[in-house]
């Protein structure tokens, strides 16, 4: 029986590598994984706790999670496309649309 | 315990994979590893449904749109610098053999976890650490369709509902953004 922390230390290192993906990467497409990455580090927090608590609620957040990181992975890529279609550019340094 | 290490590793070395392939596709690929290295973790944390679903989900779905808009845009910032480098050149064959030589790790790290994360699985499923629950989470045999139907379906079924109104949000914005004027 692996003892609940190991989870949680997994699921924060998980999370750090995605923050750093985030912090180090110029692609967004990568970016976006990296967020994604994050996202499924929390899922395993989730799921973690819900075997430590005996109790069926984790899982069913994580389960909530996925359809919101599904929703937000199809509208992310539109964005990620039409960003591309104007600006021919995957680098998010060339994306400063909003900027002053 | 030994797989739980094992997993973690695979997830740990392919979650750096992500974000340090020079390429989005072995990016996304690698996502795809440690998607399914979660999915092993499920099914050791009594989630088999989660498992199902993270396999489905997200290996399945979230990572093949992930791959359509990689080839839809092509290759990402390497294209950009053989693009200018091509200009230049000599340098352009010093920057296609670095590139070479750099297009070699990712697949033969891929290769390894892959082969590893296979081993364990199987080696999990046939000494019946993998599922076998053990502890209390014996007593909990929670995780299952039923158990996971039955709180669904009755304690959070307003919120259920709500995600299928976040689906179809999300469809139509995706539609509306992704369309030619």
């Amino acid at each position: 029986m692996v003892p609940i922390s190991y989870y949680l230390i997994l699921s924060a290192i998980l999370f750090t590598v995605g923050v750093v993906g985030v912090l180090i990467r110029r692609n967004v497409l990568i970016i976006f994984m990296s967020v994604e990455m994050m996202l499924n580090a929390v899922n395993l927090t989730f799921a973690a706790l819900a075997l430590h608590f005996l109790s069926l609620n984790g899982q069913i957040f994580v389960l909530m999670a996925m359809v919101v990181a599904a929703a937000e992975v199809a509208v992310g890529l539109a964005i990620v496309m039409t960003v591309v279609r104007h600006k021919d550019t995957t680098n998010i340094e060339d994306v400063n649309l909003l900027k002053g | 315990m030994f797989l739980f290490i094992v997993f973690a590793l695979i997830a740990i070395v392919a979650g750096l994979g992500v974000i340090l392939s020079r390429k989005p596709v072995y990016s996304a690929l690698f996502l795809l590893l440690n998607f399914a290295t979660l999915a092993a973790m499920y099914i050791m944390l009594q989630a088999q449904f989660l498992a199902a679903v993270q396999i489905i989900v997200y290996a399945g779905a979230i990572v093949v749109l992930f791959l359509f808009v990689v080839m839809l845009i092509g290759g990402g910032e390497l294209n950009a610098v053989d693009r200018e480098t091509s200009r230049q050149g000599d340098k352009a064959n010093i920057a296609s053999q670095r590139s070479s030589i750099q297009l070699g790790w990712p697949r033969l790290t891929a290769l390894v976890l892959a082969v590893l994360l296979l081993a364990g699985v199987g080696y999990g499923v046939i000494t019946g650490q993998l599922h076998q629950p053990t502890g209390t989470a014996a007593a909990f045999g929670q995780g299952s369709v039923e158990a996971v139907a039955a709180t669904l379906y009755t304690d959070y079924l307003l919120p259920f509902e709500m995600t299928s109104v976040l689906l179809l949000v999300g469809m139509v914005g995706a539609v509306v953004l992704a369309r030619n004027e």
